[in-house]
């Protein structure tokens, strides 16, 4: 396990450094570029050039490469063009909201995928089968884009339930986290109940279901006891992979939305040309993405005991 | 010894007769065949968009009419009024209205789901919008498998250092959240067509190459592989002649799944104002350009959510059709 454990850190470790060199290399390689996303574009060009001494990007691109990423790691990510602060300064409590969102999304999507998905599996191709399996697949249809207004339409134009904004200018409001929750909620929700679905079917042909039935057990503790335990682990996964189309979503229901997290943050770096906070924003999610699929190797190591990892 | 040998063209019937019993196996399956109902509607749509225009059954998609037009509201022209998209003044254009409280005006169409807020009409936005992603979407989709496939074919085949490699590159793609690779791709390089084909292509070649080189590890130890070996066939032949076309199934199958992901990419391009310029219509642009009066003209949003929607909704159906018919057999 240990050996395993070691293995996968360092081939994370080694992605991390190919995402690093892509991001320096897409968005740093032309450094009169970016002295003019710096300093404006009607800064003097001597100005640009003596900005761009001052700070090292007259040395070679290895060792700029190399100072740029000692400064991520210790989570100096330069300092924002658009707010005149620290990256990070921006940066950490727009990820503390978006950790929020994203949290309570995962909190309604994995029982309600699980439930459902189960709920389906049990029974594959009878009616409640279908209906399940046809829903998720609409769902998973209608882009968070799509979705988003169409529930405003419902919910704040129609019922008048809801705000239709949630830039929480005066403090935090539960309301408004309800809509852009509900909108991820039901796109990333189909993939994982029709895995769970795939992975329960599967189980359910199996010879040890067969004979647990056969042996008289009632359904209920076939079912709880004997299935659910192997059908989970499949799920487990996709669950942890799924953080990464999370993360795809979070930047459009954000920006819809107006909720100041760090997918809007990421936009509006880049519609502004942001540069260092595209960088730090980027870094993150791809921390957060290659994290969380380690974390999904050796929750699938540990769940199933047949899997010895070498 | 008995001769076995078939006689000429009894042994495989030719490759559009089994294509098209490939699409009629495709009735068995009722979810399939509505996704390929709603793709048809749309790719109709779009095929026929410059006909219904020369035909003057559309409006011009970005000529202004009346702003704010109640959708399946007629168009009613007073005369010497003068349209640049009708192509011509309104009493030779359109009918004179003889009776009814309009008597005297000119009726010149009808705006069937309504006009925006500059007065361009919807339907026909909606239809050269259709156009437009299904232009772009296949392109995108065609490239990422011209990029993927070949890599995939290599990894599978060759394995070893070559297969590390291309992984490798593809590992550190994947780990990037999908829209956040777009994001910086677009504001790297500006939004345009190119680009957002460019960005797709990047960001969905890994995928396919994972795919493909699951395949082929698979495929590569066949008999029919190792007796192309043996004929000392080039490998580009034992590539794309013995392995790929049995690969098509699952290939086909993501296709259709790949397709309608890139046309929600497409749309969330649009949508995010990264995505192809105005003023020609986009389903995602329409609908950022909408959001803003979403409670005072609800109608108007939803019309391009639901249009996209529906659009995903075919390729994903079409997807799961086309498995389980290819799960059965």
């Amino acid at each position: 396990m240990l050996v395993f454990l070691a293995r996968r850190t360092v081939q994370m470790l080694l992605v991390m450094i190919g995402v690093s060199i892509l991001l320096f290399l897409l968005l740093e390689i032309d450094i009169d570029n970016l002295a003019i996303k710096v300093l404006g574009p009607y800064s003097l060009p001597e100005a640009r050039e003596l900005w761009l001494t001052e700070n090292g990007y007259r040395d070679s691109i290895v060792v700029r490469y190399f100072r740029w990423v000692g400064g991520v790691m210790v989570g100096d990510f330069g300092q924002s063009v658009i707010y005149r602060v620290p990256v990070s300064d921006v940066l950490w409590p727009r990820l503390a909201n978006t950790a929020l969102l994203g949290g309570l999304v995962l909190a309604l999507v994995i029982p309600l995928a699980l439930f459902f998905g189960v709920l389906a599996g049990m029974r594959e191709g009878a009616m409640r089968d279908r209906v399940i399996s046809v829903s998720c697949i609409l769902t998973t249809s209608v882009p968070e884009y799509a979705s988003a207004p169409l529930l405003t339409v419902i919910f704040v134009f129609w019922l008048d339930l809801l705000p239709g904004t949630s830039n929480m200018v005066g403090g935090f409001q539960w309301q408004a986290m309800v809509l852009p929750v509900m909108v991820l909620v039901l796109y990333d929700f189909g993939y994982v109940a029709r895995m769970t679905r795939a992975s329960m079917a599967e189980v359910m042909t199996t010879h040890y279901i067969r004979t647990a039935i056969l042996k008289g057990l009632p359904y209920r503790v076939v079912i709880l006891k004997h299935a659910l335990r192997n059908a989970l682990i499949a799920p487990f996964t996709v669950i942890m992979l799924q953080l990464n189309w999370l993360l795809s979503g979070v930047i459009i229901t954000e920006f819809f939305f107006s909720y100041k997290g760090f997918g809007a943050l990421l936009l509006e770096a880049s519609l502004n040309g942001d540069i260092f906070v595209i960088e730090a924003c980027a870094i993150i999610s791809v921390v957060v993405a290659v994290g969380s699929q380690l974390l999904s190797d050796l929750g699938y190591a540990a769940l199933n005991p047949r899997i010895r990892i070498h | 010894m008995t001769d076995i040998t078939l006689q000429k063209g009894e042994a495989r019937e030719s490759g559009i007769v089994r294509f098209f019993k490939g699409v009629a196996l495709l009735r068995e399956s009722r979810v399939g065949m509505a996704g390929a109902i709603l793709v048809l509607f749309w790719v109709i749509m779009a095929v026929f968009a410059d006909v219904f225009l020369a035909l003057g059954l559309v409006f011009p998609p970005n000529s202004i009419f009346v702003p704010l037009m109640e959708p399946l509201s007629e168009f009613i022209a007073e005369p010497g009024q003068n349209f640049d998209g009708l192509g011509g003044p309104v009493e030779e254009v359109c009918s004179l209205i003889t009776s009814g409280a309009n008597e005297g005006k000119y009726y010149c169409g009808t705006f069937w789901l309504g006009t925006d807020m500059l007065g361009r009409d919807l339907w026909s936005r909606l239809i050269f919008g259709a156009q437009r992603v299904l232009f772009y979407a296949p392109i995108a989709t065609i490239a990422a498998y011209a990029v993927g496939i070949p890599m995939g074919l290599a990894a599978g085949y060759k394995r070893g250092k070559t297969d590390d490699i291309l992984s490798y590159i593809g590992n550190v793609i994947l780990a990037f959240p999908p829209m956040v690779l777009f994001v910086v791709i677009i504001s790297v390089l500006g939004s345009s067509g190119i680009n957002v084909i460019l960005a797709v292509t990047l960001a969905s070649a890994p995928g396919v190459m994972r795919i493909v080189r699951g395949i082929t590890m698979d495929l590569r130890n066949r008999e029919y592989v190792f007796a192309a070996e043996t004929r000392g066939e080039p490998l580009w032949r034992i590539l794309l002649i013995e392995i790929l076309p049995n690969a098509r199934g699952p290939i086909i199958v993501d296709a259709m799944l790949r397709m309608g992901y890139v046309i929600i990419t497409i749309g969330a391009l649009g949508f995010l104002g990264l995505g192809l310029p105005p003023p020609d219509p986009d389903w995602g642009g329409m609908i950022t350009e909408f959001r803003a009066m979403i409670i005072a003209f609800p109608y108007m949003t939803v019309v391009p959510c639901i249009a996209l929607s529906s659009l995903v909704l075919g390729f994903n159906l079409l997807a799961d059709g086309l498995r389980e018919v290819s799960l059965r057999d």
